[in-house]
C-alpha cells in the first residue's frame, strides 16, 4: 500500500483515533500489524486451523464494529485480544457440546505439578524435527492443557500481555494468573520433555 | 544464607524467568540450580518450552485466510460508508 511507510510509524492510539474519524487506511493497518498474532493466538487455542481463521475473521469483524465503543482504557492490542480469546473460547464450548458447563470448570491452581521428567532435551529440538513436526508437537501439547491454563499460557508467554493485562483479559486475579502460569509451564515442559528427552 | 530444597526452588522457577524476585533469593536460587541437576534440567527445559511458543514462524497466517479476512472487512467498511 502506497501510504503504509508513513501509518506504519504512527502508534496503534494514533490510529484508533483516525479510524474513528473514518479511516479505512489506518483500520487497516491495525489489522495489518496484529493478524498473524491473532491468527496464531487462534491456533495455539484452538489447535485447529478452521477455528482459528473463525477466530481471526470474528476478532477483527467485531473490532471493526465496536471500535467506536473502544474506550481505548486499555491498549488496542488487549482489546482486541480480549475479543479474539471470547471468540476462541466459544468454538472451545461449541466442540464440547455442552454450553452450560463454564470453561473455567477445569481449572485446578491448587493441583499437583510436581515434574517427572528430568532427562536432559535434545540440544535445539526445534532443527531436529520439519516444521510440521514441531507444530504438531506444540499444538498437541498445548491442547493437553485445559483451556484456563493454556489461555493464561498464551497471553503471558507468547503474546507477551503483562501479568495485570492478562488479569483483566480474562477477569481473574493477578495472582491467578501467576499461580495458573506457573502450572501451565510446568505441565507443558512435561508433555514436551516426553517427546524431546535425549536417549 | 538460607539454601533451598528442590520444592522450594521449583516454586520460584517460574517467578525466577520472569524476573520477579528478589537478589537474595535469585541468588540463593541460582546458586541451588549449580548443585542440582534435576532442578537445573527442569529450569532449562522450562525456558526452552516457552522459547519455542513465541518462534514467530509457527503457525503462519495462510494467505487465503488474509485474503478472505481483509475482504470481508473491506466490504463491511463500504456498506458503512455507503
Amino acid at each position: 500500500m502506497a501510504e503504509s511507510p508513513q501509518v506504519a510509524l504512527k502508534d496503534d492510539s494514533v490510529l484508533v483515533t483516525e479510524a474513528k474519524a473514518g479511516s479505512y487506511a489506518a483500520f487497516d493497518e491495525l489489522v495489518n500489524r496484529y493478524e498473524k498474532k491473532i491468527y496464531r493466538l487462534g491456533m495455539n487455542l484452538t489447535g485447529n486451523p478452521e477455528d482459528a481463521e473463525d477466530v481471526l475473521q470474528e476478532a477483527f469483524l467485531k473490532a471493526f464494529v465496536h471500535l467506536p465503543d473502544f474506550r481505548e482504557d486499555s491498549r488496542f492490542y488487549t482489546w482486541l485480544v480480549r475479543i479474539a480469546v471470547n471468540e476462541g473460547l466459544m468454538k472451545l464450548r461449541k466442540r464440547r457440546s455442552d454450553k452450560a458447563v463454564p470453561i473455567e470448570d477445569s481449572v485446578d491452581e491448587e493441583g499437583d505439578v510436581m515434574p517427572r521428567e528430568f532427562a536432559d532435551w535434545k540440544p535445539n529440538p526445534e532443527e531436529q524435527y520439519a516444521h510440521a513436526e514441531i507444530e504438531e508437537i506444540l499444538r498437541n501439547a498445548a491442547q493437553s492443557l485445559s483451556p484456563g491454563f493454556r489461555t493464561v499460557f498464551l497471553l503471558r508467554d507468547v503474546d507477551g500481555l503483562s501479568t495485570q493485562e492478562t488479569a483483566d483479559v480474562l477477569g481473574i486475579s493477578e495472582g491467578a494468573v501467576k499461580a495458573r502460569l506457573f502450572r501451565a509451564r510446568l505441565q507443558l515442559r512435561e508433555e514436551l520433555s516426553k517427546i524431546f528427552k535425549r536417549g | 544464607m538460607t539454601l533451598l530444597n528442590c520444592e522450594d526452588c521449583l516454586e520460584q522457577i517460574s517467578n525466577y524467568l520472569d524476573g520477579e524476585i528478589d537478589a537474595d533469593l535469585k541468588r540463593t536460587l541460582e546458586e541451588h540450580l549449580g548443585l542440582c541437576r534435576h532442578c537445573k534440567v527442569v529450569f532449562d527445559s522450562t525456558r526452552k518450552t516457552i522459547e519455542l511458543y513465541c518462534d514467530g514462524k509457527l503457525f503462519e497466517l495462510p494467505i487465503r485466510a488474509r485474503d478472505r479476512l481483509h475482504a470481508a472487512l473491506r466490504r463491511r467498511w463500504d456498506e458503512k460508508v455507503r
